[in-house]
């Protein structure tokens, strides 16, 4: 139907000039395609307004003294981009990130993965599944951290709790430099796995259901089911999962600033890139050094970014 | 429906996208005609005020602001609320750079020369503020002091807060270490302070004193000062390392006897204190109205006198003009007039737990019945401020540092002499830093 519906005026405007000679047909082609031009305008505008200006803006910005409160500002080189090789805050925080990503990209997506596949084959009472592992996903950053901030309390908190419950020692969740960055990682995961859960449940219920079948009559078993058949059929979709999840994690920055109250943990354990940046942009004033320091950062996204694209689109093709 | 080509469907949505671009144009150009709109409608004086209280300040704040705007009606008042610490001193500093944001702020004053006193700050016109009766004899002369940069006001000083001792009444009684006016009994030195925090340990059962880890830096403050110790910051960091180790020593030994917990942050800290799980806390006075709306029995005093006299570290709400470029006599009346009338009226305020900054009020009989409140009101004479650089004082960056430093001390993973090479280290590279402002 639709089909029928875009082409038919297509048609009848390719005929509707008097001439219908080449020329007015090329002429009616590149009509189209300016028309199409005005389409995607004002995407291109606020594309330019709010993301290519500001890209440049950035990167001119880390060559200057910028700061948030001065009006102006003056060209200082690479002395930005010099200090910032130089500062070992960076380079803690950069690794704080690193950390995260690969403490929580993981969990991530097996937990996800295993949730779907509990999940996929309940019927009775499935939706209810479903949204309970969905839900923490809809609470704003503000709500999810002031329920673990309390669920971590040493002496009253839940957690600790039930530490001490089945005969262990308390843990300063939040307040001990070695937990701290686990704990907002468990807390990521809690509340975005819901997401990966959703992607995963997706993919499972588009393998149809005769390929078990047939593997079933051939006397597979249930653990060989599951790894020739479904997770060699999820690869597409671990592999987008990966990715996003990645860029996600290395994106980390409100859970943490909130969950230490925006120290960054004792002794920084929980600032990551952003967090420093963050710092030195606002707590410090110094636009100019943030900026240089953001760079560095896009600079290791795109990287990685590139990286994975390159494993997951081979792995993609042998599937 | 498209399809179908007997319709002539052409001409509608033309018709249709110009009137719908006519109407965009005419509504932006509604929207801009009220972006330009003469701000002083019907003659009265606008006046921006921007601020960064929430919570049981907020509303005190707007009690106080209803008041003012039933006996102004001549001024557009409108107040503006921002986050407290950084979404605040971001927009504060923005604003201010750019010209237009507000007629008065609120400012802790510790940040006074960090937010740029005399280049995004005007200073306050002193005879102006005297014909409204304010005057540096109305003020306490350390909080006024601080009000000046270079010998001039730059900041019309609103409160002062500090760090204070509260205490379970219950509890303290069980403890025995009640005076006979049932105030906590006043020690001198570490040893008898120690002894008191023992008794009530044994009284609670678990902790006697809790006090936020996560924000040693008041606690590190108030004790080094009391040792005597300063901080210089011109050039390289001037500290007294002995004075600072034996501050941390003490924070250091209360957690690791189990005289306080060795965690305890934020929001934990008068949690644990209203749990009974200790039975002191050290705290802001700011958080009276949590036990107070909690039901609790409990008292407070100043901040012991562990190594002398009773310092707590602290810091003054003060009102702030933006710099402006071109000189509005009437704004600036109306802002002034508008912090004197604040100062006047600050008994509500005092309801939050600041200590008014106004000696006409603090000394009135109606403050005086004020409870606990006018029990730590000398507290303010021996308030200490931050060491003073651009990246001190509430919120900035040394504050910071000295709070994600200090914590280990508490909860044993970094020794006193780690912690203060640490700090040091960073103070000296924010020093080394070109100042911002």
């Amino acid at each position: 139907m639709t089909v029928h519906a875009d082409t038919a005026p297509a048609g009848a405007a390719r005929s509707r000039p008097a001439d219908p000679g080449v020329r007015s047909l090329v002429r009616a082609r590149r009509t189209t395609s300016w028309t199409g031009l005005w389409f995607v305008l004002p995407f291109t505008i606020l594309f330019a307004v709010f993301l290519a200006w500001p890209l440049l803006a950035g990167l001119w910005t880390s060559f200057t003294d910028r700061s948030l409160a001065r009006e102006d500002a003056s060209f200082v080189g690479l002395a930005n981009w010099q200090e910032m090789l130089t500062d070992s805050a960076v380079w803690q925080s950069l690794w704080v990130t690193l950390l995260f990503t690969a403490i929580s990209t993981p969990l991530l997506v097996v937990i996800a993965l295993a949730m779907a596949l509990l999940t996929n084959r309940v019927t009775r009472l499935g939706w209810f599944l479903r949204f309970s592992f969905f839900a923490p996903f809809l609470l704003p950053v503000a709500v999810v951290t002031l329920i673990w901030v309390w669920l971590y309390q040493p002496g009253f908190g839940l957690v600790n709790a039930m530490l001490t419950t089945v005969g262990l020692p308390e843990v300063g969740w939040l307040t001990n430099e070695n937990t701290v960055l686990l704990a907002v990682a468990i807390t990521t995961v809690w509340w975005t796995v819901g997401f990966n859960f959703l992607l995963y449940l997706a993919a499972l219920q588009g393998i149809p259901g005769y390929v078990h079948e047939a593997a079933a009559l051939d006397g597979a078993s249930p653990w060989q089911r599951l790894t020739r058949i479904t997770l060699p059929l999820l690869r597409r979709t671990t592999a987008l999962i990966v990715m996003l999840q990645m860029v996600a994690s290395l994106k980390l920055f409100d859970q943490a600033y909130l969950m230490t109250n925006g120290s960054g943990g004792p002794d920084y354990a929980a600032r990551p890139i952003i967090g420093y940046i963050f710092d030195s942009g606002f707590t410090g004033l110094r636009i100019g050094y943030a900026s240089a320091i953001s760079y560095l950062f896009f600079a290791i996204i795109i990287i990685a970014s590139v990286i994975q694209f390159r494993l997951f689109a081979r792995k993609g093709d042998a599937a | 429906m498209r399809t179908n080509g007997a319709r002539t469907p052409s001409q509608e949505p033309r018709i249709g996208r110009r009137s719908f671009l006519a109407g965009s144009l005419a509504t932006a150009g509604l929207g801009l005609a009220g972006c330009g709109a003469p701000a002083a409608a019907g003659g009265r004086t606008p006046l921006r005020q921007w601020n960064l209280f929430t919570g049981g300040d907020g509303a005190r704040m707007v009690e106080m602001h209803e008041a003012y705007r039933a006996e102004h009606p001549g001024i557009d008042f409108r107040p503006t609320t921002y986050l407290w610490g950084n979404p605040f001193y971001t927009k504060f500093a923005m604003g201010a750079a750019g010209g237009r944001a507000f007629d008065i702020a609120t400012l802790h004053l510790s940040r006074l020369r960090g937010m740029g006193a005399g280049t995004l700050i005007d200073p306050v016109p002193a005879d102006l503020l005297a014909e409204y009766g304010i005057t540096e004899d109305t003020v306490l002369p350390n909080v006024w002091e601080k009000c000046r940069v270079d010998g001039e006001l730059y900041a019309i000083p609103l409160d002062t807060h500090l760090v204070v001792t509260y205490f379970n009444r219950e509890i303290c009684e069980s403890a025995g270490v009640l005076d006979s006016e049932g105030g906590l009994a006043e020690t001198s030195g570490v040893e008898e302070f120690i002894d008191l925090i023992a008794a009530v340990k044994d009284a609670t059962g678990q902790y006697g004193l809790v006090m936020e880890t996560t924000g040693a830096w008041r606690q590190f403050w108030s004790l080094y000062r009391q040792l005597g110790g300063e901080m210089t910051l011109e050039g390289d960091v001037g500290m007294d390392d002995d004075k600072a180790l034996q501050s941390l020593d003490f924070l250091r030994r209360v957690c690791e006897e189990g005289l306080a917990p060795k965690a305890s942050d934020a929001p934990g800290t008068p949690a644990n204190f209203q749990n009974g799980i200790a039975g002191v806390m050290f705290g802001g006075n700011w958080e009276i109205p949590t036990f107070q709306a909690a039901g609790m029995d409990f008292g407070m005093r100043p901040f012991p006198g562990v190594f002398g006299d009773e310092l707590g570290q602290g810091d003054s709400h003060a009102f702030v003009l933006p710099r402006r470029r071109e000189p509005d006599d009437e704004a600036v009346r109306a802002a002034v007039e508008y912090a004197a009338w604040m100062l006047k009226n600050s008994l509500t305020w005092a309801g939050g737990g600041h200590t008014p900054a106004y000696l006409p009020v603090t000394q009135s009989q109606e403050y005086a019945a004020l409870e606990p409140q006018s029990d730590y009101r000398v507290a303010a004479e021996n308030v200490q401020f931050d060491p003073e650089a651009w990246f001190s004082g509430s919120a900035a960056a040394l504050q910071n540092e000295a709070n994600s430093l200090f914590s280990g001390v508490h909860n044993g993973t970094t020794t006193p002499e780690q912690a203060l090479a640490r700090f040091k280290r960073a103070a000296q590279k924010l020093l080394d830093t070109p100042a911002p402002v």
